[in-house]
């Protein structure tokens, strides 16, 4: 038997090396590829980030963003975009959190499976991948024209929210899904209604990642312009907002207005308008992890 | 077509009555001044005098419209926040054709244009109920330019742009364009379709019917045009004055010539622009104003303040300023625009004035 063992070893051992030879060759090489692909990708985000500092460090300092804007590039701020972002961003955020969180609880927990849910779910997901101008088209046509509120900071977040709503609801959707189901049926046995479950053990559970994709979405809303443009930000605007209904502009609207410009110094100020863009960005993006510490140890 | 002709016949009258403008101004002689008839008004501009109530003005005023002519209009904007705090004036870069369609849909109280309204447009406003005025705000000069080591082309007539940029082309080297220039290919770069100079450019040079050449690199942001001339030593392109005198140390600006044989070249400059010997690529830009707001007094306001400042304030983001007869022409009109004794210019869309 040891001999007949030995004999099959003989036998088929160089075969085996030199096929296993062959696959960690293959590991190796593919492992080199991966490896490429990310670092490719954080090499060109470097590069980016670099050359946005190199260009707008200079132009970096408290006045961009208590100033308005100027066609001195020296006396020039954002303070009008930036309010005007926030007003966007909050507004979007307060219109879309509820519905899209409502959506997800709907669907995962209320809705029978069945052909009609099925199409619900399919057309939500293809909606996240419409581009966002149609979304602006769409909230040209609905918010600014027919129910007539112009081109004001609520027909902008109302067409933002509508446009990260997918997002909102498909995130949530899967949050609530990793929700353990022995919890659900813990709190049924116990004689919870559908509600009670929903109120105060899925969504509780599933928070985090609720939270972090709404705000995941939230920050491409940030940076978002084709929509607002159609719905009508203006390029140019010295004050706040201060009603619903009051005209406003954003981050990228200006950044990109100051691109257009032919002196040399507002390319460095869009590039230093870059950089309060991603500092707002980052920012919320810390927040989002934030959350997500903070609240996945409640379970 | 109809359409075009009519304008590009309006946008020639106007240079012609501002060199007669200009000639009577310089020549001050009794005989020139009623040849120029009334195209001279008050030779200067009378500074801006604000009123005494001027701090309580409220209300918002919304421009939209030329990208082009945007700078200008933030500008005054900028300006006019220091003497009327509580008036907000917001600025809208829809192009000038979108800036049209919003105007004469009664959108907002001023239009930003780099050309005159078009007959379509002007049939909108009319439909809409939208009366203007048109007044000139500064001008533009389009630049032909190319690389600062081409120093072989210093001068194009009108008639080898156009068959540089015709449809289908055989100019292909600079060779093609004159005896003694190099046999090197050009690589050319312009504005693309969406651009107000893109129309004006191919409307002057090429004329109505004929197609622009494709075989280009077009972008609609001016800076990417810079970039590319100024790395490629073979490059041509066109684009607005002020793209160029902000990079004369990249570009050089070909003079341009009405005579085929070169013999009356005009280099773009300031002065070549405002007083119209830079032909035909100079162009004035406009403000459109809608004679309802001209009932509200912050519009008012904001309209004397823009006229009065916009000569200093236009050279100050890149364009050239108009004469001072223009703006003191501009003046007087606005005066009578607001107390109702002038016509709005929409009365007469067929003849616009000079």
């Amino acid at each position: 038997m040891s001999a007949a063992a030995q004999s099959r070893d003989v036998l088929v051992a160089p075969d085996t090396s030199s096929r296993l030879r062959r696959r960690e060759v293959q590991g190796r090489v593919l492992r080199g590829l991966f490896a490429g692909a990310t670092s490719f990708a954080v090499i060109v985000l470097a590069v980016l980030l670099l050359s946005i500092v190199l260009d707008g460090y200079d132009w970096l300092s408290w006045r961009l963003i208590t100033e308005m804007p100027s066609r001195r590039p020296e006396e020039a701020g954002l303070l009008s975009a930036l309010m005007g972002t926030l007003w966007v961003i909050s507004l979007t955020a307060i219109v879309a959190l509820p519905v899209g969180i409502g959506a997800a609880i709907y669907l995962e927990e209320y809705a029978p499976r069945n052909w009609w849910t099925r199409i619900l779910q399919t057309n939500i997901s293809n909606l996240a991948g419409v581009p966002s101008v149609v979304y602006g088209l769409l909230g040209l046509g609905v918010f600014v024209n027919l129910f007539g509120l112009g081109r004001s900071v609520i027909s902008g977040a109302l067409t933002m929210a509508l446009l990260i709503l997918p997002v909102i609801i498909i995130a949530s959707q899967e949050a609530i899904r990793a929700v353990p189901l022995s919890l659900r049926q813990g709190a049924f046995a116990l004689g919870a209604t559908r509600w009670q479950v929903a109120r105060h053990h899925v969504l509780p559970a599933a928070l985090p990642g609720i939270l972090t994709g709404t705000i995941l979405a939230l920050s491409r809303a940030i940076g978002e312009t084709a929509p607002l443009l159609v719905v009508g930000a203006a390029g140019y605007i010295a004050f706040n907002p201060n009603s619903l209904t009051d005209q406003f502009t954003v981050l990228p609207i200006q950044i990109f207005n100051w691109t257009g410009r032919p002196q040399d110094d507002f390319k460095h100020l869009a590039a230093a308008g870059i950089i309060v863009l991603l500092v707002v960005l980052l920012g919320m993006n810390a927040v989002a992890i934030f959350l997500r510490q903070r609240f996945s140890k409640r379970w | 077509m109809r359409v075009m002709r009519t304008d590009s016949r309006a946008r020639r009258i106007s240079p012609v009555a501002l060199v007669m403008a200009l000639l009577a101004l310089v020549a001050l002689t009794p005989v020139l001044r009623a040849g120029a008839q009334d195209a001279t008004p008050a030779a200067t501009v009378t500074p801006y005098e604000a009123p005494e109530n001027v701090g309580d003005l409220e209300g918002s005023i919304e421009v939209d419209g030329s990208s082009t002519v945007a700078p200008i209009t933030e500008a005054v904007a900028e300006d006019f926040q220091e003497v009327a705090p509580n008036v907000q004036v917001s600025v809208g870069v829809s192009g000038t054709g979108g800036g049209f369609e919003r105007f004469c849909n009664g959108e907002t109280d001023i239009a930003d244009a780099s050309r005159p309204i078009e007959d379509e447009e002007a049939a909108l406003c009319a439909e809409n109920g939208v009366e203007y005025y048109r007044f000139e705000v500064a001008f533009d000069g389009i630049t032909i330019v190319v690389n600062k080591n081409n120093t072989a082309l210093t001068c194009i007539s009108v008639e080898s742009l156009a068959d540089l940029w015709t449809e289908g082309s055989d100019v292909t080297t600079f060779a093609d364009l004159g005896e003694g220039l190099p046999d090197e290919e050009i690589s050319l770069y312009g504005p693309g379709p969406d651009s107000g100079t893109f129309d004006f450019f191919n409307e002057v040079i090429l004329g109505d019917d004929v197609a622009p050449r494709t075989d280009y690199t077009p972008s609609e942001d001016d800076n990417v045009l810079v970039e590319g001339v100024s790395g490629d030593e073979n490059a041509l392109a066109y684009f607005g004055y002020a793209y160029f005198t902000e990079n004369q140390d990249q570009l050089n600006a070909v003079a341009v010539a009405t005579e085929s044989d070169l013999s009356n070249c005009v280099t773009p400059s300031l002065e070549t622009i405002a007083n119209g010997t830079y032909q035909p690529l100079s162009r004035p830009i406009y403000i459109y104003v809608k004679a309802e707001s001209l009932t509200r007094p912050e519009v008012q306001e904001f309209l004397r303040f823009y006229i009065a400042n916009t000569g200093t304030l236009s050279e100050d983001v890149g364009y050239v300023a108009a004469p001072a007869a223009v703006y003191a022409g501009a003046q007087e009109k606005l005066e009578g625009a607001i107390s109702g004794t002038v016509e709005p210019d929409s009365a007469a869309t067929a003849t616009p004035e000079s």
